[in-house]
């Protein structure tokens, strides 16, 4: 077992715990904490591809801006534990197999896959290859992107300030 | 383990620089605490700390002996695991980011291997200590919440919301030194930084020809200052209203945590403004044969400190000082010879003035401290969100047009 594989196991073992636990656990601030657990290691696994870039972009924007948005809220509204509900019976009867189905599925594909998953390391890092991408063949698409989010923003605000 | 490090020999040396380095890092932690006392204290026209040790040297030795002896409560309400979590993240990220700073150019050899003066040389350095002090709010947030204290919660709420909205301002002041440097790599933005203009003025991207990035270094510190909260903006913590803010409930070593981590993150601050803005480890001294005394300058330094050192000492009003600062006299007076030697007088140059440019930093830091008064909340957003961030971006459209037009 070569040491990549070795780190590539514990980081892939650490965000399924993550998940896992993100579901297990009754107060929101434990499973947003899990949650963070799962982007980190989502970032470990990136950088072990040599996207040095998206696994710091992955920390900054979804670790490090989103999920502190999210804890933010939930200290905010001062959420407590959840109740435990019982199971719905759409859920025990249709979403177990389904779940079983969806993880036959990927594994099946998985296992068919013939193209090596791991990508080629770029030597001056793929920052650059990214910019050109974004900015030059994308820039349309791109920009486009940030203004959906900006009207997004605005239309939270109309919403806001409805009632005055 | 031998069979490990025989295969991967740079694993054992990164450990020993991890080591020595960490050693380097807690021991500058203890004395910033002492440094910025002294400083304090002079500000206000007192002495400061005096009776622990020499002028107080043992102050740092004492105060960590006192966080190790106190009682360590936890409070009734709150949420255990977090609780004990909060000031692990906040010191442990706060140390972590100071493995991405380059401090010299040259290579030393640490058992027959050749390596840089950095422990780890990301390509994408600069981003990857953003991601780490991006993180330190975690730190913050959930010690104010986990106390199960309303002081504690209302400081934590603040400083998500402080830190939140100027990290925003702190990460597009850099984007200036981006443009002109072409790269994320910390080592290589110092490189990008060498050469004079008009054979005097260092090229440092404080004083760039292209665009002198002042605005952004304004920006870059107003931003860091803001984001390790400290004064004037440390309304996370602000006495006169929250008792302490999101670290009322802890005490003893979890306090002392906390302590350490901030000032973990001041050291990581100047670090990084030394390097992007004050040329990291480049001399201000141009490279050429009439200038080749300014290499004796650190042994210059050290002698001078280590004589006066010796003259202070020896009439010292207690006899433990008497002994110990001529002691400590007589050994900057060897280092200075040690950097003296030629072999090591070249690898000293960049250390020197980069551990000089971090120091002045940390000064200003202090020194902002105790001159301006704390920013009233709602200022405190105002100025993040209506003054820093457009001065940001105003600065990033200017840099970039700058470099078009140097092209």
């Amino acid at each position: 077992m070569t040491a990549q594989m070795a780190i590539f196991l514990v980081l892939a073992a650490v965000a399924i715990a993550g998940a896992i636990n993100l579901i297990l656990q009754r107060h929101p601030i434990h499973s947003a904490l899990s949650l963070v657990v799962v982007m980190a290691a989502l970032a470990g696994l990136y950088l072990l591809l040599d996207a040095e870039f998206v696994a710091a972009i992955q920390i900054i924007v979804y670790a490090g801006a989103i999920m502190v948005l999210f804890i933010f809220v939930i200290m905010l509204l001062n959420a407590g534990v959840e109740e435990r509900t019982n199971m719905s019976h759409i859920a025990s009867y249709a979403g177990i197999p389904l779940a079983a189905l969806l993880l036959l599925e990927l594994a099946y594909r998985v296992a068919r896959a013939s193209a090596p998953l791991v990508a080629q390391p770029t030597p001056e890092g793929a920052t650059r290859q990214l910019s050109l991408l974004l900015f030059r063949n994308f820039a349309f698409p791109f920009e486009l992107t940030s203004i959906l989010i900006l009207i997004g923003m605005v239309g939270a605000l109309v919403l806001a300030k409805r009632d005055e | 383990m031998n069979e490990l490090f025989a295969r991967y020999p740079i694993l054992l040396v990164s450990l020993v620089k991890v080591a020595v380095l960490l050693f380097v890092l807690l021991t500058s932690l203890a004395y910033m605490v002492w440094f910025e006392r002294k400083v304090a204290a002079h500000i206000q026209s007192r002495i400061g700390p005096y009776r622990v040790g020499p002028h107080g040297l043992l102050q740092p030795a004492a105060d960590g002996l006192k966080f190790l002896m106190k009682e360590d409560p936890t409070p009734e309400g709150a949420d255990r695991f977090v609780y004990s979590l909060a000031p692990f993240l906040t010191l442990s990220l706060a140390i972590t980011t100071i493995a991405l700073i380059p401090f010299g150019p040259s290579t030393i050899r640490i058992f027959g291997q050749d390596t840089p003066l950095v422990i780890a040389n990301v390509n994408v350095g600069l981003l990857i200590i953003f991601a780490i002090t991006s993180m330190g709010v975690y730190g913050v947030a959930l010690a104010g919440w986990s106390s199960d204290n309303k002081y504690s919660l209302l400081g934590g709420l603040r400083s998500s919301a402080q830190m939140i909205s100027y990290e925003l301002s702190l990460t597009m002041s850099v984007v200036g030194v981006l443009l002109l440097a072409g790269t994320f790599n910390l080592s290589d933005i110092v490189r990008a930084q060498d050469g004079f203009s008009w054979h005097f003025l260092p090229r440092w991207n404080l004083l760039s020809p292209t665009l002198p990035q002042l605005l952004g270094f304004f920006c870059y510190f107003t931003a860091a200052v803001a984001e390790t909260n400290r004064l004037p903006f440390d309304l996370a913590e602000a006495e006169s209203e929250l008792v302490a803010g999101y670290h009322t409930e802890y005490a003893s070593f979890r306090f002392a945590m906390f302590f350490m981590g901030e000032y973990a993150a001041m050291i990581t601050v100047a670090c990084l403004a030394a390097i992007l803005f004050f040329g990291g480890w480049l001399s201000p001294f141009p490279q050429v044969p009439a200038f080749a005394w300014t290499h004796y300058l650190p042994t210059a330094f050290f002698a001078a400190a280590g004589i006066a050192l010796v003259i202070h000492g020896v009439r010292y009003i207690t006899a433990l000082g008497r002994v110990v600062l001529p002691a400590w006299g007589l050994v900057l007076c060897a280092l200075a010879f040690i950097c003296s030697r030629p072999g090591v007088i070249e690898v000293v140059q960049g250390p020197f003035w980069f551990l000089m440019k971090v120091f002045i930093v940390l000064f200003v830091y202090v020194w902002v401290r105790w001159t301006l008064p704390r920013f009233r909340y709602d200022q405190l957003m105002a100025i993040g969100w209506k003054v820093l961030l457009p001065l940001t971006l105003l600065n990033v459209v200017l840099t970039s047009l700058a470099v078009v037009a140097h092209k």
